[in-house]
């Protein structure tokens, strides 16, 4: 019973997300969660508009069902598979955050600093969440895929394109990190 | 059947990206500053475990659940898009601590805050899309 509040082990779980996208190749699909963001946008009315957005999304429809599910695991883990045990980082990064002001997990998945209800009257928090996702939305499609279409997929696949999009989300990850967060907070 | 298989896949995949907290800020600022294996692990044994089983399929000629050849499409050549569009990503990634998945996984969990994320993410894909054809690729 323990393993299910405990913290998964990173090689039980690296090797479930493995069988997650072979699953969707066996279902004769691909696992890649960003385009779900492309199909949103066209059945928002995107399409009529831009030609990007003026696709079949109903094709994609299954991948909207993995959304759904996704959200559904979420909440499971979440409010029934938790303990207070979770989110056990390094205490060196946590004495980091401290410096800057940012709450420790003690359990949490997320910090109230940035993504606390008060954040939704804080102009500045709201603001970083837009500009992040902002980058997250325009970054994945303009290099095609997030984590899980080039990191995971692409990079199984031994694809090279996927190689170079995967180094520049370090490099990107790495200029926020030790750049730009430290100015922010 | 046919979409409970769906909702059973993202299911599963929600519940282990929250039980091995990759979908937690914390763990993702953590793995920028080099100060944990954890996030490291998960990708490069998801990696493998993919790699393996991609050369069985290949290997093996497995067929889908229809009984069709798989096909796996490869990705197409290019450099520019991939560099300047996997930097953009990367900058937002370090930032909000979460990538595509991890959105709508936070959001199903009760994490409100992360819509203004999702509204970013959908603004972004849109603004791409809107500059297509002046970006160069």
């Amino acid at each position: 019973m323990e393993i299910i509040f405990q913290t998964w082990p990173w090689y039980v779980s690296g090797f479930l997300i493995g069988m997650i996208m072979l699953c969707l190749i066996y279902f004769g699909k691909t696992f890649g969660m960003s385009s779900n963001l492309r199909s949103m946008c066209s059945i928002m009315g995107a399409g009529k508009r831009t030609a990007f957005f003026d696709f079949d999304w109903k094709e994609q429809r299954w991948n909207l069902v993995v959304v759904v599910g996704a959200m559904l695991g979420g909440f499971v883990a979440v409010h029934f598979m938790s303990s207070p045990s979770n989110v056990d980082i390094n205490p060196k990064t946590i004495a980091q955050l401290a410096q800057l002001g940012i709450d420790a997990p003690n359990g949490k998945l997320v910090p109230d600093a940035l993504f606390g209800t008060p954040v939704f009257q804080s102009p500045k928090g709201i603001l970083i969440l837009l500009i992040g996702g902002i980058l997250i939305g325009f970054g994945t499609r303009y290099a095609g895929g997030c984590t899980s279409g080039h990191a995971i997929s692409g990079l199984s696949n031994l694809q090279v394109p996927s190689l170079k999009a995967v180094i520049g989300f370090f490099i990107g990850g790495l200029i926020m990190a030790y750049f730009i967060f430290p100015l922010i907070f | 059947m046919k979409i409970l298989k769906y909702l059973l896949v993202g299911f599963v995949f929600g519940i282990v990206l929250t039980k091995s907290e990759a979908v937690s800020w914390y763990r993702i600022y953590e793995m920028f500053q080099f100060q944990s294996f954890h996030m490291y692990g998960i990708i490069m044994v998801a990696i493998g475990t993919g790699i393996i089983g991609i050369q069985i399929i290949k290997r093996r000629k497995v067929k889908d659940i229809k009984g069709l050849s798989i096909e796996i499409a490869d990705k197409e050549s290019g450099s520019i898009r991939y560099w300047v569009g996997g930097i953009f990503f990367g900058l937002g990634w370090a930032l909000v601590g979460s990538c595509p998945g991890p959105i709508f996984i936070l959001l199903g969990a009760g994490f409100w805050s992360i819509l203004i994320v999702l509204f970013g993410a959908l603004l972004g894909t849109y603004i791409y899309g809107v500059f297509k054809d002046k970006l160069p690729h």
